[in-house]
């Protein structure tokens, strides 16, 4: 099976640690994943705002890069979502990417039926879904799966699982104080868990939190879901 | 930025920096969850019934004219009379000329956001005719000169101490923490305007193609009291509300319930068939209906979007989404708020007004996950987004032309992505984020640099 990186241009700029522990974790499991370096946005970003002209060159750009490969692995849910449901709309029919596709979870628990990757990590942990990733995807059980066989981890529940951090992309800035009350009110609810560490499967909700958590100096620590998973 | 842009981000604000206002309304919005988590819990397949729903809201809004046609029929077969209104504008003219006719002085007027759409109230008042809410959250919206918060329930956003000291404000009622107490000082006012008003106005929750009957969903029995007492019965009817069949009521009313308050039915359902017949003892002795157009036409002319026009006004997306319950309802300024505001609004008032409603969300989608009729809401706002950029893209087009550029190819990429990082190294801020929040401490390399270096 070739198995293709899709490393989110978000990731591979501001948080290329997320690419490389996923990239531990697969390898740990036996897998050998190519990168194809000719890879660079999938778009969503013009997509969200509007500009679906300005999107579309760069899906039918990544249907082509990705074409080789059997298997597509991202760690991001809502890259994975603007590939695998809004590229049909954007490019006017299926393509063969958007079958392909998985987020990191679900192409572990789901595709290759593993949940124990050996991971170690010793903290209270507790688990955003992002929206993306939960609602689009529909992917809710995997990740806790995954948690749950972490040795040393104690996952506990918020309350406000569901609900959006309040990031949205260019939402955050467009609307900046509706977007940090948003996030106020998810980390009132990650606060009431106790728990150490807030972990998610998209990079942008963690970059989001963490902005707001490090200027509000509360001591919680966001982390990508596949970090934990390479941690030993 | 238009005026009615720029007010949207004062009241958002505003709203979004009151932990009061936020606490309140999470807290009523966490009773109405508790509650319908436990109402879908009654159902075998939720889901199911979602999907037939779709599908008889389908067939009614591709074959709208035929229906329409059908339940005019079967309304001048009761002896009812029905009026066509394209704007609010002759909606408010049919009405103001019926009560008008017959020497009209008091309205009673049950829950209807289709009045508020049109403005009903204040074209009465300065006709001279007397008109009074008589839905208990409309009648405290009433006193305290207000719009409703909400669709479904419209004081939302005040705790019982808030009506109270409403109450005790506008009706010098001494001051109360129970809600029955309330409800009772509510009651007596308006009980005598029943029996003195000449006319008595509702919306309707569906319009039954196949009997020509209006259907009126309550939990006071206000509604009842309404299209009973007085003389006249006018019915104002958006010309999507109708269904095929009664028995399409047996899965409408109870899913209705269940998204709006999590009840199993509503209190008090009535089926509004026509005039008094003789040897009939009550109901009113003239009904009329008018069947408001208002910009739903230009929907519906919109193959894309027309499924927003299946919205049954549950309410359900409001609460579910996160900027609603953040920025409360009246930051929107329109009759429909929320996500399903967002949608329909820029088509029924103009995308040029109204294009900042469907940037105004994180995309969560929590709105179309919720809708009892399965309408995409989330993909709509993003079909809004596309419009309104075709329409005028402004200073964001210059932006996405450059980030296209960068992003066509793998070199160009990569330089725009070292440029990202050295700017965010050297403190470069962009105030919107850097406000409330920080910056991510950008890597010295990249995850592509890290694979080829490794
Ligand atoms: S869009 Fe759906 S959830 Fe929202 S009010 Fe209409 S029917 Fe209810």
């Amino acid at each position: 099976m070739r198995v293709a990186l899709f490393i989110p241009c978000f990731v591979d700029q501001f948080f290329p640690q997320i690419g490389v522990a996923m990239v531990q974790v697969l390898r740990r499991i036996g897998l050998q994943p190519e990168f194809p370096a000719d890879q660079t946005c999938c778009g969503q970003p013009a997509f969200n705002t509007g500009f679906w002209d300005e999107a579309r060159p760069l899906a039918r750009r990544f249907c082509a890069i990705f074409e080789p490969y059997d298997a597509i692995v991202c760690p991001s849910g809502s890259c994975t979502a603007m590939v695998r449901h809004f590229y049909p709309e954007l490019l006017g029919g299926p393509a063969a990417a958007t079958t392909k596709t998985f987020e990191f979870t679900e192409f572990l628990v789901k595709e290759l039926g593993v949940a124990d990757v050996g991971a170690v990590f010793p903290a209270k942990v507790t688990y955003h879904d992002s929206c993306h990733t939960l609602r689009e995807l529909g992917v809710k059980e995997y990740p806790r799966k995954l948690l749950r066989c972490v040795r040393g981890l104690e996952l506990v529940e918020m309350a406000a699982a569901e609900v959006c951090c309040g990031f949205g992309g260019t939402f955050a800035v467009k609307f900046p104080s509706i977007s940090t009350a948003m996030a106020d009110t998810k980390i009132e609810s990650i606060r009431q868990t106790g728990a150490t560490h807030v972990v998610s499967t998209d990079s942008s909700c963690l970059m989001h939190l963490d902005g707001y958590l490090r200027r509000q100096k509360i001591p919680i620590k966001t982390l990508h879901l596949a970090e934990v998973l390479a941690a030993q | 930025m238009n005026p009615i842009a720029r007010q949207f981000l004062r009241d958002a604000n505003a709203k979004a920096g009151d932990r009061q206002h936020r606490a309140t309304v999470q807290r009523n919005i966490g009773l109405y969850d508790a509650a319908v988590a436990r109402g879908k819990a009654r159902f075998a397949d939720w889901s199911n019934g979602r999907a037939r729903l779709a599908q008889i809201k389908w067939d009614v809004v591709n074959h709208l004219d035929q229906y329409l046609e059908q339940f005019e029929r079967q309304v001048l077969a009761n002896g009812g009379q029905v009026h066509w209104a394209e704007t609010d504008e002759q909606a408010r003219q049919v009405i103001v000329g019926i009560a008008r006719k017959h020497g009209v002085r008091k309205v009673v007027k049950a829950k209807s956001m289709t009045t508020e759409e049109i403005h009903l109230v204040p074209a009465l008042e300065a006709a001279g005719i007397r008109t009074l809410e008589t839905d208990l959250g409309e009648y405290i919206c009433q006193l305290r000169g207000e719009l409703p918060y909400h669709i479904v329930t419209p004081v939302m956003h005040l705790s019982r101490q808030d009506v109270s000291r409403t109450f005790t404000e506008k009706l010098g009622t001494p001051p109360t923490d129970s809600a029955e107490e309330l409800t009772g000082i509510a009651r007596r006012q308006l009980r005598q305007e029943f029996l003195t008003a000449g006319m008595g106005i509702t919306g309707a929750n569906f319009a039954i193609a196949e009997t020509g009957q209006i259907a009126l969903t309550e939990n006071e029995g206000n509604i009842r009291l309404c299209f009973s007492l007085p003389r006249i019965h006018v019915a104002i009817v958006g010309i999507e509300k109708l269904v095929p069949r009664v028995e399409d009521l047996a899965l409408f009313w109870p899913m209705l319930a269940t998204s709006g308050t999590g009840q199993a039915v509503t209190g008090t359902n009535s089926l509004v068939g026509g005039p008094r017949c003789d040897g009939e003892p009550d109901g009113p002795e003239e009904f009329h209906v008018i069947l408001l157009d208002n910009g739903r036409t230009r929907l519906l002319a919109d193959v894309e979007q027309r499924d927003a026009l299946h919205c049954i006004r549950c309410g359900a997306c409001l609460n579910a989404c996160p900027v609603y319950r953040t920025i409360g309802g009246h930051a929107y300024r329109t009759t429909y708020m929320g996500p399903i505001g967002a949608v329909i609004t820029p088509h029924l008032r103009g995308l040029n007004d109204w294009a900042h409603l469907p940037y105004a969300s994180s995309l969560c989608g929590a709105c179309s996950a919720v809708c009892p009729v399965n309408i995409p809401v989330h993909r709509h706002l993003l079909h809004n987004r596309r419009s309104a950029t075709s329409q005028k893209a402004g200073g964001l087009q210059a932006v996405f032309t450059v980030w296209r550029w960068f992003m066509q190819a793998a070199p160009r990429y990569r330089l725009g992505g070292w440029l990202a990082r050295w700017f965010s190294r050297r403190g470069w801020a962009a105030p919107p984020w850097t406000d409330t929040r920080e910056l991510p401490i950008p890597p010295a390399q990249s995850f592509r640099d890290w694979w080829k270096n490794q």
